[in-house]
């Protein structure tokens, strides 16, 4: 070596490089200070917003009466039963018609059909994910006019918890297919090819490994994306949610009555169906908002305060089964 | 290859026959003839690159998984040629053990059960009894027998690979496959999976991919040389490192290059 030569040494001792490392050191820190804060004026205004719902509507949110209510054309009698059941409702369906279909989507795309023999298919697959992915950014009220146009018009299901269920459910489709295909791929290869190794099928392999592996972040997925449909109003008022319902889904085999147009007296005329509270009519937390913020008197704005916390609570709810699943099934997991 | 007239009454077990190999249009094995001797350890050396890892994943059909692939040529097991039969049962036959080892995000003892349960076994004790021996028969039983139903990740590495191997055990292949199976463990390790190989000899055909000669020294009784997806020579060990017949495999095994 040479005298000339960068004695790299040197330079880090040189009173020069410390004084460049502590001007590094204040940039470094000063971006941290900058990224926090726009972190937390974002959570700030985000709590602000739900903290003012929570003032407006408080007299509400501790009165029982206003869960167990239906709507009324007073403010001070309307709740939000409905509502809340009416959204349950539809969210059952919207999570029993895009799970199994969005799942086993899927598992076809990124288990059989990507790693398919015949090139035809592995192109198609290519294209199908390119527009899966366009799909999920799709605005949701033209998933509006897709269910409407579908199920309420071609299918005639008309204004049912069903054809909300389902404009819900492929409102929800593409990202449950994203991230299924996500979470399998994240299985390492090295776990199927054991499988196969010993001789497994591939839907062996999938349904015994592969699935209980990534079962975890698939549901944290579906989850995610249908407490962002709990929340959907668009779509819904597009295939005719209705905004004033006073009754609720029929249960199944719940006692079916019908009034006496002479005395007023009700009386039993039989049970529901199983099936029933599908075509019922429904109207869904959003909506209900929706409607009662609308309203020209302002004592409907406290109901609708006190709905939107519900709401948010709800929302909450399902993301913290989602958190709480995933740590649950990590737990178990290695790689 | 013709083998030397000491083979005889060994029987083969496995043959390559004029097998060549594609990834896509890239031929990674070329022409390859070769015998794998029923009950004997059979390593398969060369540099890297030469095609070891591919030319071992033929034979349990492994590449089928993967789109773009194509076998030319056969593979006789016994005398069936196995690119032409169900890959499934092809692997229900011929066992692997991967290099990383690979156990199944189960406890212990369904990592071992699972061979079983895929082919139909429901019987506990049928199962019980198989899960022992497999786990005896890879010297892991003592050290998981109070533990099977912990996570088998767990285990160190070493008792993982040995894990994998009762996992491939528990079935009762006609051969098995190894893939550098020692190359992730230390040197204690490396033992233990040597000796059990050599353990394994008389009841099972063995093929290993090796980087360690010293290793293919010591546990097989063939060796295939390969270089550039061919099969440069194949004869016993001991000829093969002592006094083989091809220029290139002399420079190899004495070093000097690879
Ligand atoms: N999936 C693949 N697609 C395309 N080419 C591949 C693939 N896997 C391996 N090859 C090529 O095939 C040739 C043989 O690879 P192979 O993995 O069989 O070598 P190897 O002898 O096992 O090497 P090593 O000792 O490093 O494991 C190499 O040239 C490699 O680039
Ligand atoms: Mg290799």
């Amino acid at each position: 070596m040479q005298g000339e030569e960068l004695d790299l040494s040197a330079i880090v001792k040189d009173v020069q490089m410390r004084k460049s490392i502590s001007v590094r050191k204040f940039w470094d820190t000063l971006f941290s200070f900058v990224a926090l804060g726009f972190l937390i004026l974002g959570l700030f205004v985000l709590l602000l917003l739900v903290f003012q719902l929570f003032v407006d509507g408080r007299e509400k949110l501790a009165s029982l009466g206003f869960y167990f209510s239906f709507p009324a054309p007073s403010a001070e009698e309307a709740g939000i039963l409905s509502a809340w059941v009416g959204s349950i409702f539809v969210i059952m369906v919207t999570v029993l018609f895009s799970i199994p279909i969005g799942v086993a989507a899927g598992i076809y795309l990124e288990e059989y059909a990507k790693t398919s023999s015949s090139q035809f298919v592995r192109f198609l697959t290519d294209f199908i994910e390119i527009n899966i992915t366009n799909l999920a950014g799709v605005p949701s009220i033209v998933y509006g006019l897709l269910g409407l146009e579908i199920f309420k018009e071609t299918l005639k299901l008309g204004n049912s918890v069903l054809t909300a269920g389902m404009t819900l459910g492929i409102l929800v489709l593409p990202v449950i297919v994203v991230t299924t295909r996500e979470a399998l791929k994240s299985v390492p290869s090295a776990l199927k090819e054991g499988s196969i190794a010993i001789g497994a099928s591939k839907w062996q392999t999938i349904w015994d490994l592969i699935l209980p592996a990534s079962i975890g972040s698939i549901l944290t997925g579906v989850i995610v994306s249908v407490s962002r449909a709990i929340g959907e109003t668009a779509p819904l008022i597009t295939v005719g949610a209705l905004t004033f319902i006073a009754f609720l889904p029929p249960l199944p085999f719940s006692p079916r009555l019908e009034v006496n147009v002479d005395t007023g007296e009700a009386f039993q005329v039989g049970n529901y169906g199983p099936f029933d509270w599908l075509f019922s009519g429904y109207t869904v937390m959003p909506i209900q908002m929706f409607d009662w913020v609308g309203r020209p008197s302002p004592d409907f704005r406290v109901n609708a305060a006190a709905a939107g916390v519900v709401l948010v609570l709800m929302t909450l709810a399902l993301n913290s089964a989602a958190i709480f699943l995933r740590i649950y099934f990590r737990k178990r997991i290695k790689w | 290859m013709e083998l030397a007239q000491d083979q005889l009454g060994t029987q083969v077990k496995a043959q390559v026959k004029n097998f060549s190999f594609f990834y896509g249009s890239n031929k990674a094995i070329k022409d390859v003839d070769l015998e794998v001797l029923d009950c004997k350890v059979t390593s398969m050396i060369g540099p890297s690159g030469c095609g070891k890892t591919t030319l071992l994943r033929c034979f349990n059909r492994m590449h089928d998984l993967y789109p773009g692939t194509r076998y030319e040529g056969e593979i006789l097991l016994e005398s069936q040629n196995l690119l032409s039969l169900d890959p499934i049962e092809v692997r229900m036959r011929i066992g692997m053990v991967f290099q990383k080892p690979n156990p199944f995000p189960k406890s212990i003892f369904e990592n071992i059960a699972y061979g079983l349960r895929i082919r139909g076994v429901k019987d506990k004790g049928v199962i019980n009894e198989r899960v022992e021996r497999a786990l005896r028969d890879a010297a892991i039983w003592d050290e998981v027998k109070d533990r099977l139903k912990d996570m088998a990740f767990n285990l160190s590495g070493g008792q993982q690979q040995r894990l994998c191997i009762a996992r491939a055990l528990a079935t009762d292949p006609e051969i098995l496959l190894f893939d550098e199976p020692t190359s992730a463990l230390d040197p204690i390790a490396t033992a233990s999976i040597e000796e059990l190989v050599i353990g394994l000899k008389g009841k099972v055909t063995i093929l290993i991919v090796t980087h360690n000669m010293q290793q293919a020294v010591r546990i097989s009784d063939y060796t295939a040389f390969m270089y550039l997806g061919e099969l440069v020579e194949f004869d016993r060990t001991d000829v093969i490192f002592n006094n083989a017949a091809q220029q290139r495999t002399r420079e190899y095994v004495s070093g000097q290059f690879g």
